[in-house]
């Protein structure tokens, strides 16, 4: 791990975004998250990493309630945004994750047309008054995702006949149209080859300054290229949170050393 | 076939690479055999549907034509007008005996004035070709129009059954001799007429258009009634049975809960699929006919008893179809904060559209060809009325294809024969049809992703 180039951190002053407490998880019978606290910072990106299996993805899909989409997955604890419990009664799953943007493993743009994919949020949410409000919007989400200057004279071609690296980005772009206040990305980067993801990489940290983003990462350059803050899971449990430079270069924890030094994973 | 077990004596170092081994030669062999299975397969196929095919358009084609005698003659007024005022309420009175007469009288002219009968021949014997059903048709024809008569008029009358038989191969002068229906002097007479001009063998649009006639006169009979009572069949089964079976299915794969209740209805559902038809005939009978009073014989109680055997079908290849789009795309709708009705309606339905129609047309084809809840529901009954336009229509006694088939390979006299042969043509023709349009339909929604 010499070759890690860390970021200049600038953790400090920002506000917390999502407060989780004591969060368990069970799939059926099997406890896949085990009492997890984490405080996550607005306008910083922080990194989920940790070997196969260990639970950062059903901890990602938490955070916008994707796991009430899963009959088995039973969710504890308090996980709250902006200081407002997202489990409660009251709330609709559907008006958090306009909120809480959502970017997948496997890049899944709708089989429409690019301008449709990223319109499609800002329609079903009402976010627009008029055509041409819509396009504008269409049009600033896909510079935010680095992508217009790619597509801006094809918006009517299919989503899917773009390369990888575009269709993630494309996603990217649809999650920045609804204008959420948190960006949840699962191995945005695995499925694309290393230009897509350096272009990836560059746009996380451009989104930074709107959005607090989560970035679960198999990958520990990765993590450490693009990230503030890093959460090292291991089986089900959160070992290990702090600034990424710390974490990388001294870690407190024994689990996490021997991850990061390549021994566990 | 495939044998996967290894066995290490297979490779030895340093074989040449130009040479098959003994291993590698036995598997080449076993995919041959098995290619040449599936062909050999493929080829019985098609010989059974090449057999069938030669078979039912041999049959059937001749039945889209038909023997008329054509001749012109003068419509007496005195005869079919008594009153003289060509008020067709009166007119009506004149029944078709009356027409009978005069176009007899007509043909017998014409005959003997073309001098190709001999004068030994009793009139008897030239009237005696012409179908019963002839009189009735130009009865129709002259109420329709009242200004006919007193002028001369193009007669196309329909030839006795024997005779268009003789046509087409299937009656011949030994045969006539032994038939109580028709002479040898008539078969001649037929002949001499065609041989001026008087009679001719054309397609007839009357077959596909005519309704249903007695045993007597095959030559008059048509598939008219039962077309239409097929089309409102498939029009009750098409706007019940697709929406229901479609909206079962999406609510069973994307919103019930998956407990032991909905375990239970999906078993019943793949059940209920396979039932025989003819126990939905009875329960059809039951429920429609004697609990919900709605009349027999009608398509609105066919198009019930259809819906019922079709919609577990319908819901089988639309579960099936909803369940192979990708649940990457209902992540992505659910993840820009789509509700799951908006994710199952603007995603994931138009993806599964091409499988829920190919199913929904299967389903509609089998409905198309079931014969045997239909009879138990009185769709086999002999019924001259076409129905009239729907909804009014759905309730009016009709038949249908396969029951027509049925019922006319059931009568005595062989012309029925060859109309059943062409009701069947008829009946792949309707598919054809549907099938057709299930495919541009197809074209339509197929979207890749
Ligand atoms: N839908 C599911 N049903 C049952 N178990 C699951 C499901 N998704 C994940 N798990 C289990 O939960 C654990 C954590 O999985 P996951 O969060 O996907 O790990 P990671 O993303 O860190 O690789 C694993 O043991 C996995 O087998
Ligand atoms: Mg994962």
């Amino acid at each position: 791990m010499n070759d890690m180039r860390i970021v200049e951190r600038d953790v400090s002053t920002a506000e917390i975004k999502i407060n989780a407490r004591d969060v368990n998880v069970h799939y059926g019978t099997s406890h896949a998250l085990k009492n997890v606290d984490i405080e996550i910072l607005n306008n910083n990106v922080t990194a989920f990493i940790g070997p196969s299996g260990c639970g950062k993805s059903t901890f990602l899909r938490c955070l916008n309630r994707m796991n009430d989409t899963i009959p088995s997955a039973k969710v504890s604890g308090l996980i709250a945004l902006d200081g407002e419990d997202i489990y409660d009664s009251k709330v609709d799953p559907v008006q958090l994750r306009a909120k809480v943007g959502m970017v997948f493993q496997k890049p899944n743009p709708f089989p429409k047309s690019i301008y449709d994919n990223v319109a499609y949020g800002p329609r079903i949410h009402g976010l627009t008054r008029s055509k041409a409000e819509l396009d504008q919007v269409v049009e600033t989400s896909l510079k935010k995702a680095a992508l217009w200057n790619e597509v801006k004279d094809r918006l009517h071609s299919p989503g899917t006949g773009l390369s990888g690296g575009q269709q993630q980005r494309l996603c990217i772009a649809r999650a920045v149209a609804t204008s959420p206040e948190v960006l949840l990305m699962d191995e945005p980067c695995s499925a694309l080859d290393p230009i897509a993801t350096a272009q990836v990489e560059e746009l996380i940290d451009e989104l930074r300054n709107q959005f607090a983003v989560v970035i679960v990462t198999h990958s520990m350059q990765q993590a450490a290229r693009v990230s503030q803050k890093t959460a090292f899971f291991h089986l089900g449990n959160l070992v290990e949170y702090g600034e990424t430079g710390q974490i990388f270069t001294n870690p407190r924890d024994p689990r996490t050393e021997s991850y990061i030094s390549g021994k566990i994973g | 076939m495939t044998d996967i077990s290894a066995s290490p004596a297979g490779k030895s170092k340093g074989s040449s690479l130009l040479e098959l081994d003994s291993r590698t030669r036995r598997r080449n062999a076993a995919e041959r055999r098995f290619q040449i299975y599936g062909i050999v397969a493929i080829a019985i196929a098609l010989a059974a549907l090449l057999m069938l095919l030669v078979s039912i358009f041999s049959g059937g084609s001749s039945a889209f034509r038909q023997t008329f005698a054509t001749f012109d003659m003068t419509l007496p007024a005195e005869q079919l007008d008594p009153e003289g005022n060509r008020d067709p309420a009166e007119m009506a009175r004149v029944t078709t005996i009356g027409y009978q007469n005069v176009l007899r009288a007509g043909l017998v002219a014409a005959v003997r004035d073309a001098g190709i009968v001999p004068d030994g021949v009793a009139d008897a014997d030239i009237t005696g070709i012409l179908s019963p059903e002839a009189a009735a048709d130009l009865r129709n024809r002259v109420l329709a129009n009242p200004d006919l008569i007193g002028t001369t008029v193009d007669i196309d009358a329909l030839v006795h059954g024997r005779i268009d038989g003789y046509f087409k191969g299937r009656v011949t002068m030994e045969s006539a001799v032994r038939d109580a229906n028709i002479t040898p002097e008539r078969l001649q007479i037929a002949e001499a007429m065609v041989e001026n001009g008087l009679m001719s063998t054309r397609f007839n649009w009357g077959f596909v258009t005519k309704p249903d006639a007695s045993d007597q006169r095959p030559e008059a009979a048509g598939l008219g009634v039962a077309l239409l009572g097929s089309l409102y069949m498939m029009l009750v089964v098409l706007v019940l049975a697709v929406p229901i079976g479609v909206a079962a299915s999406i609510y069973l794969e994307e919103f019930a809960p998956k407990n032991r209740f909905t375990d239970v209805i999906e078993v019943n559902i793949s059940n209920l699929a396979a039932v025989p038809s003819i126990v939905f005939g009875i329960l059809g009978l039951a429920i429609f006919i004697n609990f919900a009073h709605l009349p027999q014989s009608a398509p609105i109680v066919g198009g019930l008893v259809l819906t019922l055997m079709t919609v577990p079908t319908i819901i089988i290849s639309t579960r099936a179809s909803l369940r192979a789009v990708p649940p990457s795309i209902r992540d992505a709708a659910l993840g820009v904060g789509a509700s799951r009705m908006q994710s199952v309606f603007h995603h994931v339905l138009p993806l599964a559209m091409p499988g829920i129609l190919t199913g929904t047309i299967i389903g509609l084809a089998q409905a198309l060809g079931e014969t045997a809840p239909l009879l138990l529901i009185g769709m086999v009954a002999f019924v001259r009325d076409y129905p009239d336009a729907p909804p009014e229509g759905l309730f009016d006694p009709a038949s249908a294809l396969p029951v027509q088939v049925y019922n006319w390979t059931q009568r005595a006299d062989p012309a029925f024969v060859e109309r059943a042969s062409g009701a069947i043509i008829v009946l792949l023709a309707f598919l054809l049809v549907m099938n057709a349009i299930a495919i541009i339909l197809r074209r339509r929604f197929e979207r890749r992703w």
